[in-house]
C-alpha cells in the first residue's frame, strides 16, 4: 500500500458528464414516445440512424485529432446530438439527409471548433440549419398524424422509405405542419377561428403535437428535478415567448394566436429544456442565462410571426449562441468583497 | 439577542463523517518515544533553536523562539534530551523538510515550576504579551500567531467578536470534541477575548450538525452567567447554531452568516470591526492565562476508513503521525510501504501503480487538507486532523479529465462568487493577468467547484499552480526590481564620483590658471620694460625689425601659402 499525493478536494466527485447525458437521454424519452404514439416508428428510424452516424463521425474526427476515443464517445454527448437533431426532421427522412445534416453537426458544428465545451454554436442546430437551408424540398416533406391520415406505417415501411427501397412515393399523406398552415393561412387574412377548423388542430396546438410538446415538458421537469439544467433559460424563454405572443393575442385574437399555441406548437418546448439549455453554448451566469433565454423567445416570435420559416427555435438558438460572449462579459456576478 | 443569519453565496452539502471519531470518548495520547518538533509551526518568522543537542529539557521549557514580532515559540511539549536539531520532513503541502528539534522522551513527564500568575490584575496588553510568550497560534488551522492579532484587534477597536466552532469540513471533530469537554476553559477564554478586545457583542458559530456541543457551550454559558467566583461576567453572548452548509467555517462566510458584512477585498476582518478566534484557541488562552503553560498539546482527530478506531485524542505537538495512528488501530490494511515512496515508483501523476490499492493520509480536513507523504511527519500547533482513506479515489489529475462544457455549476457553488471557469480557462492558458483580473487572489480554495465539477477538473489544483506561478513572477519582478533599483543607485553613484572628482579637477585646472595669470602679470611687467627700452629705440631713429619668415615673401610664394591655408580650412570644416 503506498500514499498517493494529490491536490484536495479528496471527496468523490458527485457529478459526471455522462450521467448529464443520460439524464438528458431519460429526460427525451416521453415526448419521443409521444412522438412514436402519433407519427409512428418513423422517429426512432431517424434516430437510430442519426446517433449511428453520429458516433461514427466522432470516432473519425478523435482519430484524426489523435484524440482518445472511447472516454469521448462514452460521453454520449454525441448521442445526445443526434437524438436531438433527428427529432428535428420530418418524420420520414431520407437516410443521406440525416447523415449530410448530423454529419456537419459533428464536424463542423462540433470538432472543427475544437470539440466538446469549445463548439461556439449548438451542433444539432447547425445541422438542422444546413440541411434546412439546402434541401427545402425534404426538410418540409411532413407527414400527417396517423389519426388523421389513418395510415400507420410500420417499422418496416420507415425503414423502406428511409433508404428508399420500393415504392416510396408518400405525397398523398403529407401536409403542412400546423405552424406552417397557421402561417400561410394568416397571410391569406383567414381569422385564426377559421384556421382552427382545419383537421390538423387539436385543443391548444396540433393534433399530436401538443401532446409531444407535453413530452417534452415531462422531460423538462426531469432535467430540472435531477438539476441537468437551472430554470432561468427555460422559464425566460418561455416566459418571453409567452409575453409577446399574449400582448399580440390580446390586441386581436384573431390574427394572432395564443401564448399556449406558440408554447405547445413546433420546438418550443424541446428547444427551450433540451437545445437551449446546451451548457456548451448557452450562456453561463444565471444573470446572463435570463438574458439569453428571454432573447431566444423573442427571436422564435419575430421568425414565426414576420420571417421567412414557419418555426424559428434553431435560428433563434443559433443567433442567441452568436451573443453568448457579450451576455457572459457583462453578467459577470460581483465577486463576495468587491465594492 | 436576536440574530438575523444570512447566507453566503453556494457552497455544498457534504457527507460530513463526523459520527465514525465520535464513537469514542475523547482520550489522552501516550507519550510517543520522540516528539519532533518543528521550528516554525506559524504563520511568520521562524525560530531559533534555544536549546543545544544534548541538553535536557523539560515540559514547558522554551526551546525556540524568535524577536519577530509575527512569531510563535515553542515550549517542550515533554521531559526528554535533544537528540538533534536537523531536517526532518514536516507537514506541510510542500511535503519538504525543515528544521525540528528532536527530543527523545524520557517518559518522566517532568515539568518545569509554572509561576502562578494572577490574571484577574492584567492589563489587556500584559495578557497580549503573556500569550505571545506562551505560544499560542490559531488553532484553527492557519496558525497565525494570536497576539499580534489581538493587539492589532485592540488597536482598531472591536465591536463583534466571533468564537469559530463551525468545524465545516467532513470527517473533524476535534472542536466538536473540545466543546463537548471543555465547554467552560472555552466560555472563560472568551471571557479574556472580551476583556482585551472589549466587543460590544459575541457571537459563538457552531454548525447545527453537532447539538451536544451546542447544548454543552450553552451550559457553560449559562453557569459562567449563574457563577459569583467570576469576577467578570460575559457580556451580550450567544451560541448561534447555523446551517450546515460547506465551507460555513470559513473566515470571510461565517461573518457574513452571522452578521451579513463582507470584507471588502484585500481587507481584514477587524478592518470592519470584527475579530474570529477559533474555540481551540479560546481553550488555549484559558490555559496560558489561568495556569501560565504554554501551547504543548492539542486535541486531533484521526479518521477516515483507513484506520481502525478513529477518535479525537489529545496529543503532544510532536507527535509523529504513526503513533497517533496506532493508538488509533492502525491501518485497515497494510502499512505505509515507505521504499515505493522514492520518485522512480511514481508514475508522472504522482501514482504508484504498482499497487492497487491506494493508501492516502491526509492533514487536515479532505475539502482543503493536504497529502502527506509519509507518517512519519509530526502533529503541530495547526494540525486538526489526520485522515486516512484506503477507498480508490476517482484521480483528479490535471490532463486526465473530460472537457468543461460550461455548464455553471462551479459558479452555483462558489463562496466567493468568482467564476470558477474563466478562472480555470485563463489558468490553461496560463494568462495570468486575466486570471487576476478574474480576482484569482480572492479564492479560498474551499474545493467546492472541484468536488461539483460533472467533467472532474481538478480545478482548485489549476488555481493554486496559477497562484504559485504569480507568486514566482512577483518575486522575480521584485527581485529584478531590487536588482534594477541598485544597479541604478551604483550608476548614479559612479556618475556623482565622476562629478565630484571633475569637479575637484576644475577647482585644480582653475587655481592653476589663476597662478599662471599672477605669473603673466608678472611676465607683462617684464613687457613693459621692454617696451620702454624699444621706444627709446625707436626715439633714437633706430627701425625695430620683426624678424619673420613671412615678410617679404614673393607673390608666388604668397599665393602658395593662401591655396594651402584654403585646402587645411576645408579640410578642418568637412572634419566637423
Amino acid at each position: 500500500m503506498t500514499s498517493v499525493i494529490v491536490s484536495s478536494p479528496y471527496v468523490n466527485p458527485s457529478n459526471s458528464l455522462r450521467r448529464l447525458m443520460i439524464n438528458v437521454i431519460i429526460g427525451l424519452i416521453p415526448g419521443t414516445l409521444a412522438y412514436v404514439w402519433f407519427f409512428g416508428p418513423g422517429i426512432l428510424v431517424n434516430i437510430s440512424i442519426s446517433i449511428l452516424f453520429a458516433l461514427g463521425f466522432e470516432a473519425f474526427i478523435l482519430r484524426l485529432r489523435k484524440k482518445r476515443i472511447k472516454p469521448h464517445l462514452t460521453d454520449y454527448s454525441a448521442v445526445v446530438t443526434a437524438w436531438l437533431f433527428a427529432l428535428c426532421l420530418p418524420t420520414h427522412s431520407p437516410w443521406w439527409l440525416i447523415v449530410v445534416g448530423i454529419g456537419f453537426a459533428m464536424i463542423a458544428g462540433k470538432h472543427l471548433y475544437g470539440g466538446l465545451g469549445l463548439n461556439p454554436f449548438n451542433p444539432a442546430m447547425v445541422g438542422y440549419v444546413v440541411v434546412l437551408i439546402s434541401f427545402p424540398r425534404e426538410m418540409t416533406t411532413w407527414h400527417l398524424p396517423i389519426s388523421i391520415s389513418g395510415e400507420a406505417y410500420g417499422l418496416v415501411d420507415s425503414l423502406k422509405f428511409a433508404f428508399a427501397i420500393g415504392d416510396s412515393s408518400w405525397d398523398a399523406f403529407t401536409a403542412a405542419t400546423p405552424l406552417d398552415h397557421v402561417k400561410t393561412a394568416l397571410r391569406q387574412d383567414v381569422p385564426i377561428s377559421e384556421i382552427y377548423q382545419a383537421p390538423l388542430f387539436g385543443k391548444l396546438g396540433g393534433i399530436g403535437w401538443e401532446w409531444i410538446s407535453a413530452g417534452w415538458l415531462i422531460g423538462g421537469l426531469w432535467l430540472l428535478i435531477t438539476k441537468t439544467i437551472r430554470w432561468h433559460i427555460p422559464a425566460a424563454l418561455l416566459g418571453s415567448l409567452g409575453s409577446i405572443a399574449l400582448a399580440f393575442y390580446l390586441v386581436d385574437t384573431e390574427t394572432a394566436t395564443s401564448p399556449l399555441f406558440h408554447w405547445l406548437s413546433g420546438g418550443v418546448m424541446l428547444g427551450a429544456f433540451f437545445i437551449a439549455t446546451d451548457p456548451v453554448t448557452a450562456a453561463t451566469t444565471n444573470h446572463g442565462r435570463i438574458y439569453y433565454g428571454i432573447l431566444i423567445g423573442l427571436l422564435v416570435y419575430l421568425i414565426r410571426s414576420w420571417g421567412g420559416y414557419p418555426d424559428g427555435v434553431a435560428f433563434a438558438v443559433l443567433l442567441a449562441n452568436m451573443c453568448v460572449p457579450l451576455i457572459d462579459y457583462y453578467t459577470q456576478p460581483k465577486v463576495y468583497g468587491a465594492k | 439577542m436576536d440574530i438575523k443569519l444570512s447566507h453566503f453565496n453556494g457552497g455544498i452539502h457534504l457527507d460530513d463523517h463526523k459520527a465514525e471519531s465520535l464513537t469514542q470518548p475523547l482520550q489522552i495520547a501516550s507519550l510517543p518515544d520522540q516528539l519532533i518538533l518543528p521550528l516554525k509551526q506559524h504563520i511568520g518568522e521562524p525560530n531559533k533553536p534555544l536549546v543545544d543537542v544534548g541538553d535536557r529539557v523539560l515540559r514547558g521549557q522554551l526551546i525556540a523562539g524568535s524577536s519577530s514580532p509575527i512569531s510563535s515559540p515553542i515550549h517542550a511539549p515533554t521531559s526528554g534530551v535533544v537528540s538533534a536539531i536537523e531536517p526532518h520532513l514536516v507537514p506541510h503541502t510542500s511535503g519538504q523538510s525543515a528544521d525540528c528539534i528532536v527530543i527523545d522522551v524520557d517518559g518522566k513527564d517532568e515539568s518545569i515550576e509554572f509561576e502562578s500568575i494572577d490574571v484577574s490584575q492584567m492589563q489587556a496588553a500584559d495578557m497580549i504579551d503573556h500569550i505571545r510568550h506562551l505560544g499560542i497560534v490559531g488553532l484553527g488551522g492557519a496558525s497565525f500567531p494570536t497576539s499580534p492579532k489581538l493587539s492589532r484587534g485592540n488597536d482598531l477597536g472591536i465591536h463583534t467578536l466571533i468564537i469559530n466552532g463551525v468545524e465545516c469540513e467532513p470527517y473533524i471533530t476535534c472542536d466538536d470534541s473540545l466543546m463537548q469537554n471543555q465547554a467552560d476553559d472555552i466560555i472563560r477564554g472568551i471571557g479574556y477575548l472580551q476583556r482585551m478586545l472589549k466587543p460590544t457583542k459575541t457571537l459563538i458559530g457552531v454548525e447545527d450538525n453537532k447539538p451536544k456541543a451546542i447544548e454543552a457551550m450553552n451550559l457553560a454559558l449559562q453557569s459562567h452567567a449563574h457563577s459569583e467566583s467570576h469576577s467578570q461576567a460575559l457580556i451580550n453572548t450567544e451560541v448561534v447554531s447555523i446551517p450546515t452548509l460547506y465551507p460555513s467555517g470559513g473566515e470571510k462566510q461565517l461573518i457574513q452568516i452571522l452578521t451579513g458584512n463582507e470584507i471588502p477585498t484585500g481587507r481584514l476582518a477587524f478592518d470592519i470591526g470584527i475579530f474570529c478566534q477559533n474555540v481551540g484557541t479560546c481553550a488555549a488562552i484559558t490555559q496560558a492565562l489561568e495556569l501560565n503553560q504554554p501551547l504543548m498539546s492539542r486535541i486531533v482527530t484521526v479518521s477516515g476508513d483507513g484506520v481502525r478506531k478513529p477518535g479525537n485524542w489529545i496529543v503532544r505537538l510532536g507527535t509523529p503521525i504513526k503513533h497517533l495512528i496506532g493508538l488509533a488501530g492502525g491501518y485497515v490494511q497494510g502499512d505505509l510501504n515507505k521504499p515505493s515512496l522514492n520518485m522512480h515508483g511514481l508514475n508522472m501523476h504522482g501514482f504508484n501503480m504498482h499497487d492497487n490499492v491506494q493508501q492516502h493520509l491526509v492533514m487536515g480536513g479532505p475539502m482543503m487538507g493536504f497529502s502527506l507523504s509519509s507518517d512519519e511527519v509530526p502533529i503541530v500547533k495547526g494540525s486538526n486532523n489526520i485522515l486516512v482513506m484506503q477507498q480508490q479515489l476517482i484521480a483528479q489529475t490535471p490532463g486526465i479529465h473530460d472537457e468543461c462544457v460550461r455548464c455553471g455549476k462551479c459558479a452555483e457553488v462558489c463562496p466567493a462568487q468568482l467564476l470558477p471557469q474563466q478562472l480555470y480557462w485563463h489558468s490553461r492558458s496560463k494568462e495570468y493577468e486575466k486570471v487576476e483580473e478574474y480576482n484569482l487572489f480572492d479564492c479560498i480554495e474551499c474545493g467546492c467547484c472541484s468536488a461539483v465539477c460533472p467533467s472532474q477538473i481538478p480545478l482548485v489544483q489549476y488555481y493554486r499552480a496559477s497562484k504559485s506561478e504569480i507568486r514566482a513572477t512577483q518575486q522575480a519582478t521584485f527581485k529584478s526590481d531590487r536588482a534594477r533599483i541598485r544597479f541604478e543607485f551604483r550608476e548614479k553613484r559612479l556618475l556623482l564620483k565622476k562629478q565630484q572628482e571633475e569637479e575637484k579637477r576644475r577647482l585644480k585646472r582653475e587655481a592653476l590658471l589663476k597662478k599662471s595669470a599672477a605669473k603673466k602679470e608678472a611676465s607683462d611687467a617684464v613687457d613693459a620694460v621692454q617696451a620702454a627700452l624699444d621706444r627709446v629705440k625707436e626715439k633714437n631713429g633706430e627701425k625695430v625689425i620683426e624678424p619673420k619668415n613671412i615678410t617679404g615673401l614673393t607673390a608666388d610664394q604668397q599665393k602658395q601659402i593662401d591655396v594651402a591655408d584654403a585646402r587645411r580650412r576645408a579640410a578642418r570644416e568637412q572634419k566637423a
